[in-house]
């Protein structure tokens, strides 16, 4: 099938017929040929306010969607303005394809308005990137961009597309085969290396299962389960994998890391075998590399093999989708349990179900004012499992990642490894676009929602009623948290108020109530629930609930930056106490 | 904890085959400089298939292992193959341009060296010659260090290129086509 038509209208063709449903952008100058067979296309095109709104919001969408999520922008500062949710992407392996319109071919290095260079700006912060001048070129790269961004290990792909190419006359004719050489992902694992990990997992005593955000792009929750089931080995689940195993299960110990339970923490710092599921070690969830889990060996199993042994050696190293991986697994470890063969995990179980009992998440309620963590944890309960969580970064966001219980997968999306404060509002967005059936709360902190709240306008007008929960302690929450505990509570530049005057600036409610939503606030404990109700009995518009929070609370357990995880603290100066000899 | 069975340290020598596409050397530049692993020399150039070029990157690796260097590069789309080139089984040179002083006084003495080295004038002025040399850098730099106390004006050298010895080829089955997939349903 060919046919004869500009190159603007074989982009948005090639759009089509990638699949894309949503986009998320503004138009401009060099992008604007774009925009006109737009008017006429199947595809809902949704008018942000902010570039970075767009990348976001097409975060938003894919996470929760499993989806390819589009967002597109002219060129110049409407492709720089994409940069931090490009990277973002990256970062956390979301599946995001974003066009950018270019200046013409000819202009391209004379400095010409609106010119950047937006794929050499990209390139280290994206899976890969394209710049097309030839408009017959169009739809294999588009089919390319999507077939990369959400194949393999999933991430964001840029196509810049010149304005003259999108001027142009051309032949539209959509790709049988893509011819990518030097990409060849690897998603079926090695039987061999398969039977040594479920060798280690019979040999092993004290075995743990690190969930990570690659087990909840594959899709492989189920697996996980079952595989959990099976065998009986206890889970933890990052930051990035919160919900691919429910929270519910008892041999469930929670997020590990820097701002992870007690219990999961010393479940893989005492662990004799960790089976890591599409994690990375990431920093944040070994502290100091040195001295973490020093006894176990680990089974490392994940789509990118870059990632095996580059923080920590892998014992059994295992390339491939850990769907697949999961499957394999379970198949080997069933046929040995039906010989009769099975990992005694006994003592190890009941030392873990100890510590979780005497080391269970917990906060203590604030002398005065409202306790963040009970408005986050109210909004868990009452909204309940199906609803999708958005966070920004930060205290709230790890509250939100503590409090609340997620039971399914792709209903708990924030900023993990990029740590973007403003994600929130614009991932809700998207999110709502994908699953408009589903309750989606944006929980955000008053620093953060101040970075992207003008996307609530975009929500109002296109008619996508997110609900954005403000955990606003007038200031930037976690900064201050650090200063209180390593700068001598010098608190520099982290109170967002004007020091001494009551008045607090911005007015959260009237500020949403100018974008057309229902703003509402809430300062005591005994209104939380009241608030939370009405908020959830609004379903034609966006509301944004301004908790007013106590300023002091801190975020616990915690692992200070750099520190082994063997100094965890359970609550400040509070180390916790392991009676080995139950081992 | 396990003891790390990696190649660390010191130089290695990979080739790597590319597609023959605009932007690649800054990509695979980009990768190096992003995750700070130091390039020591890097040579680009044309191969026998016209949608291929080949690099050969010579890294100076301190802590880290060569394994993440070549999984890196693996990770990039347009990067078809990786080879590193054992000291032992390939061929490796560099080209040197160096410009010397040979005055009427020296001459003579300037080309018995360069005659040892089996090196090539390929431009004579009145007080200088322009020698050409290739070899691995061991060759080179003997060269450099005999010649110099005539005087060095100018140096100019190529990145380092090399192959593996004996009949294989690196581009051996390295091209291939995947069908275009359906758009990815969701989870």
């Amino acid at each position: 099938m060919s046919e004869q038509m500009t190159g603007a209208q074989s982009l948005i063709k090639s759009l089509e017929a990638a699949g894309a449903e949503n986009i998320f952008g503004i138009p401009g100058g060099a992008i604007l040929p774009a925009y006109d067979p737009l008017m006429d296309s199947k595809i809902r095109h949704i008018l942000v306010r902010h570039e970075q709104g767009a990348g976001h919001a097409a975060q938003g969408y894919a996470a929760a969607t499993g989806k390819v999520g589009v967002c597109m922008a002219t060129s110049g500062p409407g492709a720089t303005n994409l940069v931090t949710p490009l990277a973002d992407a990256n970062m956390d392996s979301v599946p995001m394809v974003a066009i950018t319109g270019q200046v013409g071919a000819a202009m391209i290095g004379t400095d010409a308005f609106q010119e950047a260079d937006i794929r050499g700006i990209t390139m280290p912060v994206t899976k890969h990137s394209f710049l097309i001048t030839d408009p017959a070129e169009i739809p294999l790269r588009v089919a390319e961009a999507f077939h990369l961004a959400s194949s393999g290990r999933p991430g964001p792909v840029l196509v810049d597309v010149t304005k003259s190419a999108l001027q142009a006359t051309t032949t539209y004719r959509w790709p049988t085969e893509l011819h990518l050489p030097g990409y060849r992902p690897v998603t079926r694992p090695h039987a061999k290396q398969i039977r040594e990990a479920a060798r280690l997992m019979l040999e092993a005593k004290k075995p743990v299962l690190y969930v990570g955000g690659g087990t909840i792009r594959s899709g492989a929750h189920r697996e996980l389960l079952q595989l959990a089931t099976l065998t009986g080995i206890p889970v933890v689940t990052t930051l990035m994998a919160r919900g691919a195993f429910p929270d519910s299960h008892p041999q469930h110990l929670g997020m590990p890391g820097m701002h992870g339970t007690v219990p999961a923490v010393a479940g893989l710092q005492k662990s004799d075998l960790i089976i890591s599921l599409g994690a990375r070690f990431d920093d944040r969830v070994t502290g100091n590399l040195d001295s973490f889990a020093p006894n176990a060996k680990v089974i490392h199993a994940d789509i990118d093999p870059a990632e095996i042994g580059k923080n920590r050696y892998a014992d059994v190293p295992i390339v491939g989708d850990v769907r697949e991986v999961l499957t394999d697994l379970i198949a080997v470890l069933t046929a040995e349990k039906e010989a009769g063969k099975e990992g005694d995990y006994e003592g190890w179980v009941a030392f873990m179900a100890g510590i979780k009992t005497a080391y269970p998440l917990g906060y203590d309620l604030p002398a005065d004012g409202l306790s963040p963590q009970y408005v986050i944890e109210r909004l868990g309960k009452i909204s309940g499992e199906e609803t999708i969580f958005t966070a920004g970064v930060g205290q709230h966001q790890m509250w939100a990642a503590q409090f609340i219980g997620y039971e399914h997968p792709n209903t708990w999306i924030n900023s993990g490894g990029l740590g973007t404060m403003g994600y929130s509002v614009p991932a809700a967005m998207g999110a709502k676009v994908g699953c408009p059936d589903s309750t989606v709360w944006s929980i955000d902190g008053d620093g953060c929602f101040q970075m992207t709240n003008q996307e609530l306008a975009t929500c109002a007008i296109e008619g996508i009623p997110i609900k954005v929960a403000i955990i606003n302690n007038d200031n930037l929450g976690m900064v201050r948290q650090w200063q209180t505990l390593f700068y001598g509570e010098r608190y520099s530049n982290t109170n967002l108020q004007s020091h001494g005057q009551p008045k607090r600036i911005p007015d959260f409610p009237k500020l949403a109530e100018s974008m057309g939503c229902v703003g509402l606030a809430c300062d005591s404990a005994d209104d939380v629930d009241a608030t939370i109700e009405k908020a959830m009995e609004i379903n034609d518009m966006p509301v944004v609930v301004d908790f007013r929070v106590n300023k002091d609370a801190m975020v616990w357990p915690m692992v200070a930056a750099g520190s082994s995880n063997d100094e965890i603290q359970y609550a400040r100066d509070l180390a916790p106490e392991f009676d080995e000899d139950d081992l | 904890m396990s003891i790390q069975p990696v190649k660390t340290g010191g130089k290695h020598t990979l080739s790597v085959l590319v597609e023959n596409k605009p932007g690649v050397l800054a990509r695979v530049a980009a990768l190096f400089s992003r995750r700070g692993f130091n390039i020591e020399s890097l040579a680009v150039g044309p191969t026998e298939h016209d949608e291929l070029s080949r690099m050969t990157v010579v890294v100076n690796l301190e802590n880290t292992p060569l394994e993440q260097v070549t999984k890196q590069l693996n990770k990039l789309v347009e990067v078809i193959k990786i080879v590193e080139l054992e000291p032992e089984t390939r061929v490796q040179r560099a080209l040197m341009l160096v410009k010397i002083t040979a005055t009427t006084e020296t001459r003579s003495q300037v080309l018995d060296t360069i005659q040892l080295f089996r090196a090539k004038v390929v431009d004579v002025s009145t007080d200088t010659v322009v020698v050409q040399l290739a070899g691995n850098t061991g060759k080179l730099n003997d060269f450099l260090r005999v010649i110099e106390p005539f005087g060095i004006r100018e140096l100019s050298q190529s990145g380092m290129v090399g192959m593996g010895r004996g009949s294989r080829s690196i581009s051996e089955r390295s091209l291939r086509s995947v069908a275009v997939p359906a758009p990815p349903s969701a989870v």
